[in-house]
């Protein structure tokens, strides 16, 4: 029952926080973060308990599992399951959540009540995702997040928000019911061959497929993870949305959103299709490198600087994207590090950028320059974020990078290598960043800012011992993941000799 | 006729008694409190005496109408909206010059047509409902009559229906010309006897022509033309219930047709179908796109939706029943729900209705329940996920797959990310911030309109969360179409 209260207490703590700011804005930020904390609470219960680890009779380890029935005469249940990799996927989540909301602190000031109300609904949703185990439920979820964000964009964002916002909806929405209809194609097939309705993840998964049909099955659900991860070509949402959206809906957007597409090419597109998937890996790993690259360069020619860390997230989840279809244990674990590290080390930037337009009221980097002597605590921190974007040895990205990098090159040497020059350019564009931002003679007419608050300093604090923690002891993150990406493995050691010997 | 044929009809004789006793009432006392009371009472006393009727049903009454649980679930649903939109309407006329007596008695009658349609099984009862419905709807449209928009929409209506009808008349002559019966249920036997399982020319130009008659109720393209213009013109709860009774109760009529009649057996029929889905979800989507009023806008959508409706009623057998059945309580909540809050902010008494989307600029902070509530019903017109609408997409695409329906399914799912669009237009203006803080606040509702916005959004999202009892209710009841 914890892993229902994880989703209930996000989705009515919403409302909660929406009708107290009818009595003080304050008490709907408080209750939100209060909400967040308990919700984290309990997800740290239960990862305390993660050493009775639950056997799902042949599905591997499950750390909770919670099935009940919701419409029986259309096989649809209400199942949730909770391993290793949802875990940390929700972990994060929570965080991000509570970063957020101390980040919109000062920033939001109209309209509170609803702004709380939206972000609660948006990481109830993405809970929900990474929880749900039952298609249509999971379907369900992953629409559920989409309009609070739509809303969150809307509402509170910058100049071009409606744009951004209608884009992005129309993106993640129209690729969903491409999925949709896959899913749907997958229970309709499941059903004739043992007539049980059912859109359960388990009983779907041991559905025999033509090759044919199981290529197109897969690629419906491939785009819509690819959208939201995103891949190029489909990222095209992404600057936008990153943009104009305001503190909080960024560091959601970046440090979550973008994580349930490779957690559902994770846990849906390559265990239900793992022949198609495998037969795929050369074309997802070719775009993860595109997207590396194409992302780092057009990150170093903005002189926006949120569009620009907007540009930085396709680089990076283009990394995930090559260790998820890399096909192998290393890079998959490095996969994870790295959605994690990406989370922090992006979510902590927006933060940092947020702020920085909070003061200067721009985020055009032509207009910066010289911050260092203004706002010596800030930009040091900028410094560390860039630094750890970039992937020094020590913090988060690096070790994902490398295990990512490492993992490929066992099999695909010449994908290693090409993705390799995303770390020289993610040198360039993470230092020019600095020197653009913060180095270098003050501009004339730079207005004098205060230096980040207490507040601020505490939300950096934990991020960056975050990523520290990550970048000197990744060993537990491997430990947790491992439950979680056993599945994947199992698969992709099968599939490999079977087709070996097919061909 | 026995006894127990009276109980079958009792619901029919409830609703008939009450607005028989209105019109006399009207004769010696005229009051709008007293006429809405009457009505409303009617209505609620008919929808309470389905239970009794469903005591006895399945039942022939007369060679014309069949009273089974098809027929009673769905005038159970008509008889709910009509007791919404009655209860939308008083707040709406009581501001208005116009004498209100009338209109209710309007809308009883309507609502009798309606019901009569989803019981018929025969051509007869078919046309005697229809007619019922659509010469009280044009008195509906046409109501404030010292205004010009409504009098050229009730125009509108009547000519196109009128046509219509005729067009309908034929087929149905045509049809009785080639195997001499007009109830549903008979015809394919007795065309089987004649001439085999190969349709001909009569049959075939008389199904056309049927489908071109119910096309035109239905708004379907390419008999769409209408809809726009009487939906803008027409009061807002009088559009409403065009938009949901008379639809609703013509396409679940077209459903029993299909059924009752076998033309899922006739691939061109079916073909016939399936082009007026794809063209009906893609025109009104993208015609929608180009409204600046909120009830053209509807208008547009209502016809997108009404595609979606037909790409389920093409899955045949009780797949169909249950998709549509599903559909079409969504799409009465949800629309009936849009049209509920255009009504009630019309309500302050302005010559024209509220319609033009400038008019809810910034609605969302000036009055947050009307225009959440207006948020909840167009996000499920979009078939967002904690409303009833998500289920009913889910529908329609299951049994489109189901069906293996391809072309039509992938129209769907281009049709509602467009349809997405101009909802979501729709939330972006009711978001933005006030222009100007002039605009009239709005003063507070009628009494009668917080139950019916209650019970609508109640229905929303509990429909939305947890359908498992309406699924249950419509497999216990609709399922029995005979």
């Amino acid at each position: 029952m914890l892993l229902l209260w994880i989703f209930l207490v996000l989705l009515i703590g919403g409302p909660v926080a929406w009708l107290a700011a009818a009595r003080s804005p304050n008490a709907s930020r408080w209750i939100a973060l209060f909400v967040l904390t308990v919700d984290l609470a309990l997800v740290l219960t239960l990862w305390a308990q993660h050493h009775g680890a639950l056997d799902l009779t042949g599905h591997g380890a499950w750390i909770a599992d919670l099935d009940l029935p919701w419409m029986p005469t259309l096989g649809i249940r209400f199942h949730l399951g909770l391993d290793g990799l949802s875990l940390l996927l929700i972990l994060l989540t929570l965080v991000l959540g509570i970063m957020a909301v101390a980040a919109s602190w000062s920033e939001i000031t109209e309209r509170v009540g609803f702004f709380h109300l939206n972000l609660l609904w948006t990481i109830a949703g993405t809970v929900g995702v990474f929880l749900a185990l039952d298609l249509f439920l999971f379907f369900f979820f992953w629409e559920l997040m989409l309009f609070p964000m739509y809303f969150l964009i809307a509402v509170w964002g910058h100049e071009r928000r409606v744009y951004a916002a209608i884009k992005f909806f129309l993106f993640t929405q129209g690729s969903g019911l491409l999925m949709f209809v896959a899913i749907l194609a997958l229970y309709f097939i499941h059903y004739r061959q043992t007539g049980a309705l059912t859109f359960d993840y388990f009983a779907l998964s041991h559905t025999r497929l033509d090759p044919s049909i199981e290529m197109w099955l897969m690629l419906g659900f491939f785009v819509a993870f690819a959208v939201k991860l995103p891949a190029v070509p489909l990222h095209t949402w992404l600057p936008d949305a990153h943009t104009e959206a305001p503190t909080a809906g960024s560091v959601i957007l970046a440090g979550v959103l973008l994580k349930t597409g490779a957690y559902g090419m994770l846990r849906f597109a390559i265990p239900l299709f793992p022949t198609a998937s495998y037969d795929f890996a050369p074309v997802a790993m070719t775009l993860g490198i595109v997207g590396i690259l194409y992302g780092a360069v057009l990150a170093f020619a903005q002189h926006d600087m949120k569009r620009l860390v907007a540009y930085t997230s396709v680089s990076h989840l283009g990394f995930v994207l090559l260790g998820i279809y890399a096909w192998n244990a290393l890079a998959l674990q490095g996969a994870v590090v790295q959605m994690l590290a990406h989370g922090l080390s992006t979510g902590a930037l927006f933060i940092l950028v947020g702020a920085l337009q909070e003061r200067l009221h721009t985020r055009d980097l032509r207009q910066m320059g010289g911050l260092w002597t203004r706002v010596p605590r800030l930009a040091a921190i900028g410094l560390f974020l860039a630094i750890a974007s970039l992937g020094l040895p020590g913090l988060g990205n690096f070790v994902g990078e490398f295990l990512i990098l490492l993992g490929t090159f066992t099999r695909h040497p010449a994908f290693a290598a090409a993705a390799t020059v995303g770390l020289v350019t993610a040198v360039i564009y993470a230092l020019a960043l600095v020197q653009r931002a913060f180095h270098g003679e003050p501009r004339a007419g730079l207005r004098v800012v205060p230096d980040f608050s207490a507040r601020h300093m505490t939300i950096m604090a934990v991020m960056l011992a975050a990523l520290v923690w990550l970048g000197f002891n990744p060993q537990p993150v491997f430990d947790t993941a491992r439950s979680g990406l056993d599945n994947v493995q199992r698969i992709a050691s099968v599939t490999r000799p079977l087709r070996a010997l097919t061909r | 006729m026995k006894p127990a044929d009276f109980l079958a009809i009792l619901p029919f004789l409830i609703l008939m008694g009450t607005a028989i006793v209105g019109l006399l009432a009207i004769a010696f006392h005229r009051r709008h409190g007293l006429t809405f009371g009457l009505a409303l009472a009617g209505t609620l006393l008919s929808l309470a005496s389905i239970g009794v009727a469903g005591n006895v049903a399945p039942r022939q009454v007369t060679p014309l109408f069949l009273i089974d649980g098809y027929a009673l679930f769905y005038s159970g649903l008509i008889l709910a909206t009509t007791a919404a939109v009655i209860l939308l309407s008083y707040g709406y006329l009581a501001r208005r010059r116009e004498r209100q007596d009338e209109y209710y008695l309007l809308l009883l009658f309507a609502t009798l047509g309606a019901m009569a349609l989803v019981a018929s099984n025969h051509f007869a009862s078919f046309f005697i409902g229809l007619e019922t419905l659509s010469i009280s709807l044009l008195g509906l449209i046409a109501y404030p009559r010292d205004r010009t928009r409504p009098v050229e929409a009730g125009i509108k209506y009547l000519i196109l229906a009128g046509v219509s009808s005729a067009i309908l008349l034929f087929g149905m002559a045509l049809i009785y010309a080639r195997v001499g019966t007009l109830s549903f249920g008979r015809m394919v036997a007795l065309l089987r006897a004649v001439g085999g399982t190969t349709p001909d020319i009569y049959w075939l130009t008389g199904l056309a022509m049927i489908a071109a008659g119910i096309g035109f109720k239905l708004s379907l393209v390419p008999f769409h033309l209408w809809a726009p213009d009487v939906y803008e013109g027409a009061p807002a709860p009088v559009t409403g219930f065009i938009a949901v009774v008379s639809k609703g109760a013509m396409f679940a009529l077209l459903l029993r047709y299909y059924l009752a009649s076998d033309a899922y057996a006739f691939p061109s029929a079916l073909m016939m179908i399936n082009v007026i889905a794809i063209a009906s979800i893609l025109a009104g989507n993208l015609l929608a796109l180009l409204q600046s009023n909120i009830k053209r806008i509807l208008a547009y959508s209502s016809i997108a939706h009404l595609g979606y409706l037909l790409v389920a009623l093409l899955a045949g057998g009780a797949v169909a029943i249950e998709a549509v059945t599903y559909y079409l309580v969504a799409y009465f909540v949800m629309t009936l729900g849009a049209f509920a809050i255009v009504t009630v902010l019309s309500e302050s008494g302005a010559e024209a209705d509220l319609d033009a989307l400038e008019d809810y600029r910034s609605l969302l902070w000036r009055n947050p329940w009307l225009g959440g509530l207006l948020t909840a019903m167009l996000l499920a017109l979009a078939g967002i996920p904690l409303t009833v609408g998500f289920m009913a997409k889910f529908y329609a695409v299951e049994a489109g797959i189901g069906a293996r329906m391809w072309p039509a399914v992938f129209t769907l799912v281009v049709g509602s990310v467009i349809g997405l669009f101009y909802y979501l237009r729709i939330i972006v203006v009711m978001a933005a911030p006030a222009l100007t803080s002039t605009r009239p606040r709005h003063g507070a509702l009628a009494w009668a309109a917080y139950p019916a916005l209650a019970i609508l959004t109640i229905a929303l999202i509990w429909l939305g969360i947890y359908p498992a009892p309406l699924i249950a209710l419509i497999r216990l009841t609709a399922f029995h179409v005979g």
